[in-house]
């Protein structure tokens, strides 16, 4: 198939950035869209101009490098996938498509489609872990847990990192990303022991980071790739209510 | 002559590592404040071994290319974790994951690396379960095993299909928590380009900013290389994309003997290759072949049915269908090692069995696992097994909850259904179990240059059994470094800071620089990606699943022949000074092009088949690799010389005390 891509093109976060059109032929519906990408790079390359930067790494939807939003759509029009798994049969012959970075405050354009995504590194940093060191462990099945709330909180854990619940938010929010921690922590006897504190430290972090609030919209989950749940954020507000009220 | 020392203490197998602990050398807490050491890479075993040696008081600086440490490519392992826990009471223990493992790895890997292995990876458990990894749990809230590959017990931890996911996140939550109290430094789309020596020893690293271009130099009392393997030579593997050698490769220039770099596992079950724009193959686990069961059809004529379209696979009968794992090797069935059940899959489409439109293509069916779920579920449920619409919905229901997420990314990639259908599967380039070459306390032949997990050769011999990757990169992580680290620190308490004023430092900058300019400055025609296209066809081709001596000289030839051209003819636009991705493959591609002729050498070198390394030449006559422990007992360690086409050869002599070496049999 043949499409007419408009695809965003920044120098870096200081210079203006605009969009760019450019055709690509002999696209087949089995390639992935980054193959696609790839394919125009290729010919960019052999005509001389530089390539498209754009963020990618594993290509199996686990690592959450890759970004783009795709006709609007952080990951593209496929529900509960990243872009690296979308396919071209999802797009016909003729097919106009926009490609844009994730664009947010918090995640400044290093280049292109590449945007600068440490302030969820910074976040996690805040508070995002159980504090225990190398070595101090108990046996594993010391602390029985309960098969639904592991699975619960297997769920809330399957967040990548590719922040595109902040692209699909109109607040900008990171609520989804940063309460789907809190909630898998929480629902784990060795993590509940500092939920308060992480609560309040994720949440001044993720507030420092310039990352909007959350007014329950839900597109963030409806784009999810992993499709976490809305409830962790409610979740994370009851612990932040409680928090304040009673902080130890 | 073996000339390569492993410092393996002395004393019975079992009680090695307790004496080296007690006996090593320690480094106080105030001491370790004023020493300070590099990792390169934030994967299983970099994020572990930051995160540990920053707990212990060191000064940690962390290289990794990606934008975050959390998306190193451990992230995509699936299926599990082995541990000697002996949870299930099916009589593991210590000695027999040890033994799983050796025998696994075709007798060529380091008896005392590999029980020290199985002697922490309890404690891997543990640790893990206490920063909150979510494994699958038992409704009684204990921890869910299964079993893998290549052995008859359960002993695989797992966290459904992403566990590689979960303890990734783990590590680097420890990793994270070092980081807020200033243990750790982060420097995130960094690349390492060189290695720094002064005076023999390893004291730092130049490297460039991938987002800027900027290239400098840190300084350290150490370095470890946590960069994973470097399966990526093949190009098509399911390796990231940005998996690369770099790393090892350049410590290899300055001096760290490569191990045994020809044995590379091709992994049994991938998705097969579609068409040439493919950038990567991707894995469905090996747990599968827990369920699922492998076929092709037994007359030709109805594999040609399927190939052109005009046969579902689902209307061939039982008697027309090849189950040719479970044919040939009835003891272990579908659950043999993956090297085996690679060849087997070759052999059936050489054989032109093959099921998709290349011809390179084997079925892995789950209709008897939904059929055999579904009527377990109807007796517990009280249905009759009658109502076989019932039954397959049952049966499909607990599938999905077993490998749903597996399921899900086999059809979004193919558009099949493999609830439906049976999968197409073909092997692929999946994990390198050569690498740099490290003694007992984990250091390669550069004093103070370390490496852990994939990018050492220690542990998994030639052939990796499944789950024990992860084990291995925590295990060297958390539990080994932090130990023997101190033996080779001990010394440096008063050595103070390492300047990057000296020369060494500068020499080392002004090459690097040199080599990226060089490489721009070809402004030839071809990209970087055509040439490691055309490397990759070839390493495949002749130093793939099986290997001879004529396809090992040819590629060699043509190697060093790409090599030349790649110098004449690359293409690469942009500047040094600026984020450049043609730039970064570029480089790494450089590499590449030199390790893949010493694969080959190695694999030419090594007159016998053992493992994941087939020569046709050695095979008995049902074509099972043939093993020559008279002449090749030993661990191959190169050595640069200065010219990619004269590595020298070194030995270490593998000495098994404690098992009998014998014919590995899955029959």
């Amino acid at each position: 198939m043949k499409l007419t891509l408009h695809i965003w093109r920044q120098r870096d976060s200081e210079t203006k950035g605009e969009m760019v059109q450019y055709i690509v032929d002999d696209v087949s519906e089995h390639m992935s869209f980054l193959e696609m990408m790839d394919v125009l790079n290729d010919n960019l390359v052999k005509k001389g101009e530089e390539p498209i930067a754009f963020d990618h790494d594993c290509r199996e939807g686990i690592c959450g490098m890759c970004s783009m939003v795709i006709n609007g759509q952080p990951h593209g029009p496929q529900k509960g996938v990243t872009t690296c798994q979308l396919h071209m049969r999802s797009f016909n012959d003729g097919d106009s498509i926009y490609i844009e970075p994730f664009r947010a405050k918090g995640f400044p354009v290093v280049r292109d489609l590449i945007v600068d995504r440490s302030a969820f590194d910074r976040i996690i940093q805040a508070g995002g872990y159980v504090s225990v060191g190398t070595g101090s462990a108990p046996d594993g099945n010391a602390i029985p847990i309960k098969k639904e709330e592991a699975d619960e909180a297997f769920n809330a854990a399957t967040c990548i990192g590719c922040a595109a619940c902040v692209a699909s938010c109109k607040n900008a929010s990171a609520m989804l990303f940063v309460s789907a921690k809190i909630a898998q922590l929480d629902r784990l006897p060795q993590g509940k022991v500092e939920s308060k504190e992480r609560v309040s430290k994720m949440i001044a972090q993720m507030d420092e980071e310039g990352f909007g609030n959350c007014t329950n919209t839900g597109a963030c989950s409806a784009e999810c790739p992993k499709e976490i749940s809305l409830e962790n954020i409610a979740r994370m507000n009851r612990l932040h209510l409680k928090s304040t009220i009673s902080p130890t | 002559m073996a000339d390569l020392i492993s410092n393996v203490p002395d004393g019975p197998l079992a009680d090695k590592w307790t004496k080296h602990k007690n006996t090593i050398r320690l480094v106080n807490p105030a001491n370790k404040r004023n020493i300070d050491i590099i990792v390169i890479g934030s994967g299983l075993a970099g994020a572990s071994a930051a995160a540990s040696l920053a707990e212990l008081g060191y000064n940690i600086k962390c290289f990794f290319f990606q934008d975050s440490p959390r998306r190193a490519h451990s992230i995509a392992a699936q299926g599990g974790i082995n541990a000697a826990k002996n949870y299930q009471n099916d009589g593991d223990s210590i000695y027999r994951l040890f033994y799983d493992t050796i025998k696994g790895g075709d007798y060529r890997s380091r008896e005392a690396n590999v029980y020290r292995l199985a002697e922490v990876s309890a404690n891997i458990i543990d640790q893990c379960v206490a920063q909150g990894v979510p494994f699958a749990r038992e409704y009684g809230g204990t921890l869910a095993n299964r079993s893998f590959g290549g052995v008859q017990v359960s002993r695989t931890f797992y966290a459904r299909g992403q566990t590689g996911q979960q303890l990734l996140l783990g590590a680097y939550s420890a990793l994270s928590r070092q980081v807020a109290v200033g243990k750790v430094k982060m420097y995130n789309r960094h690349e390492l380009l060189d290695i720094v020596k002064i005076d023999g020893k390893a004291r730092g690293v130049v490297v460039r900013n991938n987002a800027t271009g900027e290239i400098a130099s840190h300084g350290a009392h150490a370095v470890l290389l946590c960069n994973g393997g470097y399966g990526n030579v093949f190009f098509l593997s399911t390796n990231a994309m940005g998996s690369n050698a770099t790393a090892s490769w350049r410590a290899h220039k300055r001096g760290a003997f490569f191990a045994n770099p020809s044995f590379t596992q091709i992994h049994p079950t991938c998705i097969p290759v579609s068409g040439d724009y493919q950038s990567k193959l991707t894995l469905m686990s090996e747990s599968l072949r827990n369920d699922g069961r492998i076929w092709v059809p037994l007359h030709k004529e109805d594999s040609i049915a399927i190939r052109e379209g005009r046969l579902k696979p689902t209307e061939l009968s039982e008697e027309r269908r090849d189950y040719y794992l479970e044919r040939r090797y009835p003891a272990f069935g579908n659950l043999v090692p993956r090297d085996v059940a690679s060849r087997a899959a070759k052999e059936r489409c050489d054989a032109g069995f093959g099921v998709n439109k290349t011809g390179q293509a084997v079925f892995l069916d789950f209709a008897s696992a939904i059929e055999r779920y579904g009527e377990e579920q109807a007796n517990i449920k009280g249905i009759s097994i009658k109502d076989r619409e019932a039954v397959m919905q049952m049966g499909r229901e607990v599938v999905s909850a077993k490998y749903g997420n597996l399921f899900q990314m086999y059809e979004q990639i193919t558009a099949d259904n493999p609830y439906e259908t049976p999968m197409k599967i073909f092997p692929a380039v999946h994990y390198t179990m050569g690498g740099l070459w490290v003694d007992y306390n984990l250091m390669t032949t550069v004093p103070g240059l370390f490496a852990l997990g994939e990018a050492n050769f220690s542990d998994h011999g030639a052939n990796r059994l499944g789950a024990s990757a992860l084990m291995q990169g925590l295990a060297d992580g958390y539990f080994v470094i932090p130990y023997t680290i101190g033996e080779y620190l001990a010394d440096d308490i008063r050595t103070g800071p390492i300047s990057t004023d000296h020369d060494a430092f500068k020499a080392a900058e002004i090459e690097a620089r040199g080599h990226l300019s060089s490489l721009i400055n070809i402004k030839g025609s071809v990209p970087v990606d055509d040439f490691h296209r055309k490397l990759g066809k070839f390493i495949w081709e002749y130093c793939g699943m099986a290997r001879n001596e004529k396809g090992l000289k040819y590629a060699i030839k043509e190697v060093r022949s790409l090599r030349a051209e790649f110098y004449e003819d690359v293409r690469v636009p942009g500047k040094l000074d600026e984020l450049n991705t043609e730039l970064e493959k570029a480089s790494r591609v450089s590499d590449f092009l030199e390790l893949g002729e010493l694969m080959c050498n190695d694999a030419l070198n090594r007159n016998e088949s053992c493992g994941g390394h087939f020569r046709d030449e050695y095979q008995t006559p049902e074509g099972e690799a043939l093993r020559n422990d008279k002449d090749y007992t030993f661990v191959s360690a190169w050595e640069y010389t200065g010219q990619p086409e004269k590595p020298k050869h070194h030995k270490e002599e593998l000495v098994f005390d404690n098992v009998e070496l014998k014919t590995r049999s899955y029959k």
